[in-house]
């Protein structure tokens, strides 16, 4: 029985969240300005709109030697956190990790890349930011240089670079440290897929041949699936299930989409002025029936229901972001861009119904983020509120389905032969 | 390989803290060699921005002193008293400054890597420290000019220059930690440097106020808690010869408000920096 590298004993992490100040900053003029208050108005409630949120619950679990260990769920599951936990970077508030060995964790791609230094420059930068000394990067230079192919830019500064060679360099470098623990957050989510490919496999290879540990976060079901023995499915700070690849990610495919209405009351993770306060979702067909998936090339629905906690809404804004299963955004649904904003709303439930019409997405899960404006002001914002599915269907009513795997939306479209 | 356990647990304490930062050296010298390269970069006359801003400096409280006539000591041009006070002064001010703001401008690399948090404000001295000696290049120049030659005092010089460095790093990482959670502090740096330049010695000599007749004698220690006048005092005293009034108690708790304050700067640094990445 190997020992394990990665031991984690009830692992917890609470934040403490503020639901009064909305700047991303605390100015200590308003610390003493609030005590003052508060000493003079003898309210204690404005000392007590503080909670604890936690973004880790009792976590525990172990990881050998050698083995490719993938954390999913959805975002604010706490897989950021726990990876910046093991990273070092934040302290937990309770529980213990024991790490044997070196870590090197790679949250971001080109962390520490600053834009007016070259190729050349920059490498040396990332590689000890990321834990590597002098000798190191010299030996390894010129197989980054070759694995990121900008061997004609090594003196251009980086941020002449396109996107895609930025995201290559900087892959480049933190894929040839050598630790025995590598730690990856989601940073594969850019660059094309060939590159894509290229750093799973190099990746592969780094934890097969090389025998080093790794730990994976994504939310591409594909690469986790190709790289990893095991996974650990995190809920809400808690982990759901944990086992073999090919349990536990069948498990979150579905409970991700089962839900045909999506609370929101319970989110904390909310940013705004409060004026409304988004409580469900429900995804519906195109005979009003709640559904857990649409069908591409029929009709659908979203309804958004809300509360309004003022008197009355003018400039409402809403707008539903959609991201695919990649979590790319793939397109926005905005009554500001369809020239539909709703003004004096008084009621103080309502529900705001987007008709989806000829839905052109492939087959997929799709999250989605809620967001609102009233008088230019953000009123509520939950970023990745929910989930639907989409399922195959017969766009071009043909009475077949259209190919799988060429793009990821379909076009009403149709040929002509010309002389 | 190299087998290195870590515990990592909400309260422990690093053990090898200090053995870490001393691993992370690399990464000190990285980002320094960034900052100096960064600070020329697009800029169309380059190093000479370093020659540029002590000469200023140096112009402008020299006209300050001639123009409220502030005593020159016999044989001592007062455009040397003057520029043998500004390079410390300005080696304390652009080192205060970049250490205090240092965090807030690597936030990125705080919350995405791990390494010991002192590195980012002390790797910023370094750039200062080049500007510096680049401006006692200034120094020598004026002293040729005036065929003006330091006596044997010149070698304590870098003595001096530790001192004004242990209280800027010191002073720099306190705000530096404050300035994480409380970005009031971010206004408080160039008021301690727009103030501290007139109430240090820099266009007039501490004689001038020593001496002053009708100064009161508390006046007069408030002026000598102020650490940088001994820096300065010391500066002249190494520079410009040993015939100098030289305040010693002054001088004496100069040093000792130094180490103070870097110590503490250090001590609270290190009990804030683990909730660095949650605040920033």
């Amino acid at each position: 029985m190997r020992p394990p590298v990665i031991l984690v004993e009830n692992l917890s992490k609470s934040y403490i969240l503020r639901h009064k100040k909305q700047g991303s900053y605390v100015a200590l003029r308003d610390v003493l300005s609030d005590k003052v208050k508060s000493v003079f108005s003898g309210n204690k409630n404005n000392l007590n709109t503080s909670e604890e949120f936690l973004a880790l619950n009792d976590v525990s679990f172990e990881v050998k030697q050698g083995e490719r260990v993938g954390v999913i769920g959805r975002n604010g599951a706490g897989k950021s956190t726990l990876l910046k936990i093991l990273s070092r970077i934040v302290t937990p508030t309770k529980g213990q990790v024991t790490i044997e060995g070196r870590v090197a964790s790679l949250l971001e791609v080109g962390t520490g890349f600053h834009p007016e230094l070259t190729g050349r420059e920059n490498i040396f930068l990332n590689g000890a930011i990321l834990g590597m000394n002098r000798s190191e990067i010299v030996r390894k230079f010129d197989e980054i240089v070759s694995f990121a192919e900008v061997d004609r830019f090594l003196d251009t500064p980086v941020k002449r670079y396109s996107s895609g060679m930025y995201v290559r360099l900087a892959f480049a470098v933190a894929a040839h440290l050598e630790p025995e623990i590598l730690i990856v957050d989601e940073v594969l989510a850019v660059g094309d897929a060939q590159f894509q490919k290229k750093c799973l496999g190099k990746m592969e290879d780094v934890s097969k041949n090389q025998g080093r540990t790794v730990l994976f976060v994504s939310h591409n079901m594909a690469a986790i699936q190709n790289l990893c023995d095991s996974c650990i499915y995190l809920h809400q700070g808690r982990i759901l299930k944990s086992g073999p690849t090919n349990e536990v990610i069948p498990e979150y495919l579905q409970s991700a989409a089962s839900n045909a209405t999506i609370r929101l009351d319970d989110r904390k993770d909310r940013t705004g002025n409060g004026s409304i306060h988004f409580t469900s979702v429900e995804v519906k067909d195109n005979q009003n029936k709640n559904v857990e998936a649409l069908q591409c090339g029929k009709d659908g629905k979203l309804c958004i229901y809300f509360n309004n906690k003022s008197e009355v809404l003018n400039n409402f804004h809403i707008a539903v972001g959609i991201d695919d299963p990649n979590g790319q955004r793939v397109t926005i649904f905005s009554n500001e861009a369809t020239g539909q904003l709703f003004s004096d709303v008084r009621q103080h439930k309502g529900v705001v119904e987007i008709h989806l019409k000829k839905i052109p997405l492939r087959q997929g899960v799709y999250s989605f983020t809620l967001y609102s404006t009233v008088n230019g002001e953000i009123a509520d914002w939950i970023q990745n509120a929910g989930t639907f599915s989409v399922e195959a269907g017969d766009f071009y009513l043909t009475g077949k389905l259209p190919p799988e795997g060429q793009g990821s939306f379909f076009v009403d479209h149709d040929f002509q032969l010309t002389q | 390989m190299s087998a290195q356990r870590v515990i990592i647990r909400p309260d422990s304490e690093n053990a090898n803290y200090w053995k870490d930062l001393w691993n992370y050296r690399g990464l000190f010298f990285f980002l320094a060699w960034r900052d100096v390269l960064v600070r020329y970069k697009q800029t169309v006359i380059g190093i000479a921005w370093s020659v540029i801003r002590p000469l200023l400096t140096i112009f402008a409280m020299f006209f300050i002193g001639w123009l409220f006539g502030s005593s020159v000591p016999d044989g001592i041009p007062r455009l040397l008293l003057v520029a043998a006070a500004a390079i410390p002064w300005q080696f304390f001010s652009s080192s205060f400054s970049e250490a205090s703001n240092s965090l807030i401008a690597n936030s990125n690399l705080l919350t995405k890597v791990y390494f010991p948090r002192l590195i980012v404000p002390a790797s910023t001295v370094i750039v200062c420290l080049i500007d510096f000696l680049i401006s006692l290049i200034i120094v020598a120049g004026i002293m040729l000019a005036y065929s003006f030659t330091p006596d044997i005092h010149i070698v304590f010089l870098p003595l001096f220059l530790i001192l004004a460095l242990v209280l800027s790093l010191g002073a720099g990482l306190f705000i530096a930690a404050l300035n994480v959670k409380y970005r009031d502090f971010r206004y408080v740096i160039p008021f301690i440097v727009q103030f501290g330049l007139y109430l240090s010695p820099v266009a007039f000599s501490s004689k001038d106020v020593y001496g002053h007749p009708s100064l009161p004698q508390f006046a007069k220690v408030i002026y000598s808690l102020n650490p940088m006048v001994g820096v300065i005092d010391g500066f002249r005293w190494c520079i410009l010869g040993g015939d100098l009034s030289f305040y010693m108690p002054g001088f004496i708790l100069s040093i000792v408000f130094s180490f103070i304050v870097l110590f503490a700067g250090i001590s609270y640094f290190r009990k804030t920096e683990k909730s660095f990445a949650d605040i920033i």
